[in-house]
């Protein structure tokens, strides 16, 4: 197989890992403010993510290092073309990874409340806009000879919003079943209750984007020639429905690997569609940036296949092993025997 | 001011504004860790204490130092994309392999070491730091061989209008980036020894938990002699290395302008730019410069006035900056010196004097920090990547004059209120001193092996 190929599967794979990964924290995130009748559940809420999402939001800076590696022209003009968009991305996080840490460390309630508009900003809108984006590149960006036509309200056009959506509702839903599995009692059947009513409207924005899809994008034309592929949209479908099958029976565990799997067959669906391009044009398909057009030599993309599959799977070995160490629930006990974090 | 100037601008505000967190991080990592272990070994609850004081003022500054990373990797993209499209190939290998390698061991750890303390075993707990630390330092390795290839591009070749990896080895064995290495780490360890005193020489002085904060001052003293000594020798063979490398940034450092064999070093140096020239130059050391860069006296130091005037980079500032880091060497090796002296005969109550002066000193590691960074980068330029790419030639295309000012103004507030927020805690909670009651965590440490 070519090295390019490898690499935007492994590209393909790192966003999926890290949408998977961070959008429970995006979910928690967006929900924690909502959801919580104390202060002590606020805490339990922070919780839950305080032990991993650091190391969760690395799969994006390595998402962003690989694109960088294996597809520099890409990671230029990405990052160049959608500059502003990027900033407000960039401060998000920059105020979610701040407020994570520093909301505990003073207790007068104001300062808190401030780091709870942190923490919910920093989680929606990130999530909105990698939505947006992504909704975007599937579409594809206005560049040709002359550069790039766009701008930041251009990418809020109907489909990027309603792809920002889609983002939106699969992190909160994400999100909800993680609290409903890692806190107990009221707080955890508050949170189930909220994941079921939220998915009906994922379900409902789910179907309009599939239908938008077929009108607004070229995504769909790799299935017809292939049909053997159309088994990654249908297994997305089949595990969107399977969140509610299970979360309908109260088993909640499977409900919520029914809706990683969701959230890494969607991003896929999503890639499968795009290749060989990364980026399309919809100017003008010879100004698309594609996997050969804007890949680094073999070479680099040899070194980088060897470091990642050496690496890639360490870090997947440890990063479990991590969760394995915190796979209880968190209570109220946790909170007042570790003052330090939360 | 245009796109251009004002990316720029943006990239030296966002990266000396990272640099105030990366090296506290880099050192105090290590500080935090060799407590924890010696709280393993010796079972001693001060050294417990001093983990945990020392620790909490080790993740106030961590959190700011990922954040403001971050931003670092997607300018590359953003402001530099000329940049970015031309040297990608060969670039973007080390950052990919800094993230797979160092930032997951980095960010996975943390979690587990502040999120651990009832869940792990003592023994994996102070493992669990020791890996932040080790993984803090292999992320810095990798950023400065990335930094080392703009400094001096080994192991490629300019094909289809760019620059092609062809010798990854050459990369990773760049002697310009493992010196910067070795520079940039242990400027780190300076860094956070001279917190750990400055914070302990404000308790000492007045009296609070004195045996706590002697036994940190002890422990940062010998840490910032060695270091300081340290940096010195490192220093002298990456600046030999700048001469061989790159002659226009060494001669600026110098302020040579006229190429001569058997080169003097001149203590004090005031040079005129607008005239190529020197005003004073007083209190010569016959052939030292030549031998400090070459390793003999009667070597040639290249000047200024051989390169055309639009190769060389800003004099003033990277000769200014690169006296004012010297200085501030020395100044170290001296402090640290004294330090070491005074706390191991156990003279510090006694002190006072020395003791306010340690304070003071407190910043002044940060700022020959950050004027090292200047010699390093104002001093190759008008390169980005030195004898390849001007900087001129590596900035985005489609980004506008009106973009970057908002970005640029967007940065100055977010991280000036960062700022505000990060220097009020750091304050408060070094004042405050460290807890005394660990019973919640000395009770549990240790009954849940893992």
């Amino acid at each position: 197989m070519e090295f390019q190929i490898i690499w935007f599967i492994l590209w393909g794979v790192l966003w999926a890992v890290y949408f998977m990964l961070d959008g429970f924290d995006f979910g928690a995130g967006m929900l924690h403010g909502f959801i919580s009748r104390d202060e002590t559940e606020k805490k339990i809420i922070m919780k839950t993510i305080g032990p991993v999402w650091n190391g969760n939001e690395v799969w994006l800076i390595t998402a962003g290092g690989a694109t960088f590696a294996a597809f520099p022209t890409t990671y230029a003009l990405m990052f160049s073309y959608l500059y502003s968009a990027l900033l407000l991305v960039l401060f998000a996080l920059i105020l979610r990874g701040v407020a994570m840490e520093f909301r505990g460390k003073e207790d007068s309630p104001g300062w808190k409340k401030g780091w709870d508009l942190a923490i919910f900003l920093g989680s929606f809108l990130p999530a909105l806009l990698f939505g947006v984006a992504f909704g975007n590149i599937f579409q594809g960006l206005p560049m040709d000879a002359d550069g790039y036509h766009g701008s930041l309200l251009y990418l809020l056009n109907p489909y990027g919003l309603l792809t920002g959506l889609l983002f939106v509702l699969l992190f909160l839903v994400h999100g909800a079943l993680w609290l409903t599995l890692k806190t107990s009692n009221s707080l955890s059947e508050r949170a189930a209750g909220l994941a079921k009513k939220l998915w009906f409207a994922l379900l409902l924005v789910a179907v309009a984007f599939l239908v938008h899809t077929y009108f607004a994008t070229k995504l769909y034309a790799n299935y017809l020639g292939n049909y053997v592929l159309l088994i990654v949209p249908v297994l997305a479908v089949l595990s969107l429905l399977g969140i509610m099958f299970f979360a309908s029976k109260g088993q909640y565990l499977k409900s919520f690997i029914s809706s990683c799997l969701t959230i890494v067959l969607v991003t896929f669906t999503g890639v499968i569609g795009l290749f060989p391009n990364l980026i399309p044009s919809n100017l003008d398909v010879r100004h698309s940036l594609t996997i050969f057009n804007s890949s680094s030599s073999i070479y680099t993309l040899k070194i980088m296949t060897v470091v990642a599959l050496i690496f890639v799977p360490v870090v997947i070995a440890y990063q479990i092993w991590m969760y394995r160490i915190f796979r209880q629930k968190t209570t109220q006990l946790d909170i007042t025997s570790e003052k330090e974090a939360y | 001011m245009d796109a251009l100037a004002l990316s720029r601008l943006q990239f030296a505000v966002t990266s000396m504004f990272h640099f105030i967190f990366v090296p506290l991080t880099l050192g105090l990592s290590i500080l935090v860790a060799y407590m924890e272990s010696r709280y393993v070994r010796t079972g001693d609850e001060i050294y417990l204490r001093m983990t945990k004081f020392w620790g909490k003022l080790f993740l106030i500054n961590f959190a700011l130092g990922i954040v403001t990373g971050i931003t670092m990797e997607f300018q590359f993209g953003m402001n530099w994309a000329e940049y970015s499209k031309y040297v990608g190939d060969i670039f973007g290998a080390p950052l990919a392999i800094e993230a797979t390698v160092a930032f997951f061991l980095e960010s996975t750890f943390i979690g587990l070491w502040v999120f651990g303390w009832n869940k792990i075993s003592k023994k994996l707990h102070a493992l669990s730091i020791w890996l932040v630390a080790i993984a803090t330092n292999l992320s810095a390795l990798w950023i400065l061989l990335a930094n080392g290839w703009m400094q001096h591009p080994v192991g490629y070749v300019l094909r289809n209008n760019r620059a092609e990896m062809v010798d990854f080895v050459a990369l990773i064995t760049n002697a310009y980036g493992w010196l910067k290495f070795f520079h940039t780490v242990l400027s780190g360890y300076v860094i956070a020894a001279f917190f750990v005193m400055g914070i302990s020489a404000y308790h000492i002085i007045k009296s609070s938990n004195l045996d706590f904060f002697k036994k940190s001052f002890r422990t940062a003293a010998v840490f910032g002699l060695l270091s300081s000594v340290l940096i010195f020798i490192v220093g002298d063979f990456h600046a030999a290395e700048v001469a061989k490398t790159q002659p226009t940034k060494f001669a600026a450092m110098e302020a040579v302008w006229e190429s001569q064999k058997g080169a003097d070093y001149h203590l004090i140096v005031v040079p005129d730019t607008a005239n190529e020239r020197n005003v004073v130059e007083a209190i010569g050391i016959p052939g030292m410069m030549s031998f400090l860069a070459f390793g003999y006296s009667q070597a040639e130091v290249r000047g200024l006035k051989e390169f055309p005037a639009d190769g060389r980079p800003p004099v003033m500032a990277t000769f200014l900056s690169f006296r004012t880091m010297l200085a501030f060497g020395l100044l170290f090796l001296i402090l640290t010196f004294i330090a070491v002296i005074i706390s191991i005969r156990d003279r510090l109550e006694s002190n006072p004097a020395f003791l306010r002066i340690m304070l003071y000193a407190l910043p002044l590691p940060y700022i020959a920090a950050q004027l090292g960074w200047i010699v390093a980068e104002v001093g190759r330029q008008p390169w980005i990547v030195y004898g390849v790419l001007k900087t001129s030639a590596a900035v985005s295309k489609s980004i506008s004059n009106t973009q970057v000012w908002a970005s640029l103004i967007g940065f100055t507030l977010l991280y000036g209120f960062l700022a505000v927020i990060d220097i009020y805690l750091l304050t408060r909670n070094a004042q405050k001193g460290p807890d005394n009651d660990l019973s919640a965590i000395v009770k549990t440490a240790g009954t849940q092996e893992v």
